[in-house]
């Protein structure tokens, strides 16, 4: 099981804040984060693609599940 | 729409957001709006704080339709794509007073951020000062963020409650158009509840069809691309990411070709219009301004654009700008263009003191 974020209601940046968190806590791995609005999408796809980390987003109803990879 | 949706989302659609405000800015003031203020939502708020007659300073009431504008713009973009989620919860008291106190920091400087920018780009280099200190209170800011500080998870709320602030627009948009008088003074002349400038700031402004179309679209493409001047820092100095940054550069780079052609450039530290020359009181102003916008999650220009999804946290921290407009005036903390009014350096202290006992005392275990 990999380990789950829930950065939702959270306001900006902290989402961002507590998914740079765990890349650097972990280095490598997987992990998810939900949110619940495309800005904290958004920004964690940023910052994905800026630390080397693979994202895929899934669509949950209210929430979008952001799985985050890192080999 | 999927391609559009992906279009807002890359860093060109982010600097096109920023072009469209550099160049329509300038052509705002161009076309009447105050120099160096075709946009300041700080400014633009005091205004309206003074035309609902929360403060008498008679030369600064309008209600100016740009607010109004960028509220329902980012309010019609959220739901055409979907965005429109009222939320609400996340320390509502908290917000409204970094809300007064960004205010109380923005009018002892003169400006919000946005103004910032397009002062730099007419010309008026105590915006540098400004610019300093902002980026200073937002990496107090960042400080606090990155050792946990938290104002805590906003909830869903029903529809209606994200629609209350764009309805208050409405509202405000029938006030400009109709400026009830149901007053009288003394002599028998008709005056208030509604209150425009005859003279001053509040009496320049552009034709209110034109600010209105122009702030509907800045609000629709803001809320696209979530353009936000306390981000584009804050993310520099926080992630290493100049996405948001590429907006603002594109405001000012337009903005400054603009002032030029219009021939609104005018280079120097003094003499600038609504502007003063002191350093220390334009720095610090901004660092409280800076240092709440970072503690709130957005410039003031981000929490209008925000309040139009449904965000009510958003919408608190507005009405605790426009409030603080009001305090800001009717205490003599406001700034002139002769120098900082009688009790700004004191209530920009203050207003640093609750920024940080807010940074030390809000925070919780978060995920």
């Amino acid at each position: 099981m990999s380990e789950k974020i829930d950065a939702r209601g959270l306001s900006c940046p902290q989402p961002v804040i507590v998914t740079d968190r765990k890349m650097k806590e972990l280095g490598r791995g997987v992990f998810e984060v939900l949110v619940d609005t495309e800005t904290a999408k958004e920004n964690i796809a940023r910052l994905a693609q800026q630390s080397g980390w693979k994202i895929e987003t899934k669509q949950e109803g209210g929430n979008i599940r952001l799985l985050l990879e890192k080999t | 729409m999927a391609k559009m949706v992906q279009f807002f989302s890359t860093r060109w659609g982010i600097i096109s957001a920023g072009l469209f405000v550099g160049i329509f800015a300038p052509l705002l003031q161009h076309w009447g709006n105050p120099k160096n203020m075709g946009i300041c939502v700080a400014c633009m708020e005091r205004d309206i704080a003074g035309a609902l007659g929360l403060h008498r300073a008679a030369l600064v009431q309008y209600i100016r339709p740009e607010i109004i504008g960028f509220v329902l713009g980012a309010l019609i973009a959220a739901i055409l794509f979907r965005e429109f989620k009222p939320r609400g919860g996340s320390s509502p008291i908290i917000r409204f007073f970094l809300g007064f106190f960004a205010m109380i920091g923005a009018l002892v400087f003169l400006g919000c951020p946005w103004r910032a920018l397009l002062r730099l780009s007419g010309g008026d280099w105590n915006a540098i000062v400004g610019l300093a200190g902002l980026a200073f209170g937002i990496w107090i800011g960042i400080l606090f963020l990155k050792s946990g500080y938290t104002l805590g998870r906003s909830t869903k709320a029903s529809n209606f409650s994200g629609l209350v602030f764009p309805i208050v627009m409405v509202v405000l948009l029938l006030f400009l158009l109709f400026a009830p008088q149901f007053g009288r003074t003394p002599e028998g002349t008709p005056t208030g509840p509604i209150f425009f400038s005859q003279k001053g700031p509040g009496s320049q402004h552009a034709p209110i069809v034109v600010s209105l179309i122009i702030a509907l679209c800045v609000g629709f493409l803001a809320q696209r691309t979530r353009l936000c001047t306390m981000g584009a820092i804050r993310d520099v100095i926080l992630i290493r990411n100049t996405h948001l940054l590429s907006g603002i550069l594109g405001i000012v780079i337009a903005a400054f070709i603009m002032n030029l052609i219009l021939g609104q450039f005018k280079p120097g530290f003094s003499d600038q219009p609504i502007a003063h020359a002191n350093h220390l009181w334009n720095f610090l102003g901004m660092v409280l301004s800076g240092l709440a916008f970072a503690l709130a999650g957005g410039c003031p220009g981000r929490q209008l654009f925000l309040s139009g999804e449904g965000d009510g946290d958003a919408a608190i921290f507005a009405t605790g700008m426009i409030v603080g407009a009001g305090f800001a005036h009717n205490f003599s903390m406001a700034s002139s263009p002769a120098g900082p009014g009688a009790y700004g350096p004191a209530s920009v202290l203050i207003g640093l003191i609750f920024c940080i006992v807010v940074g030390f005392t809000m925070r919780e275990k978060m995920a």
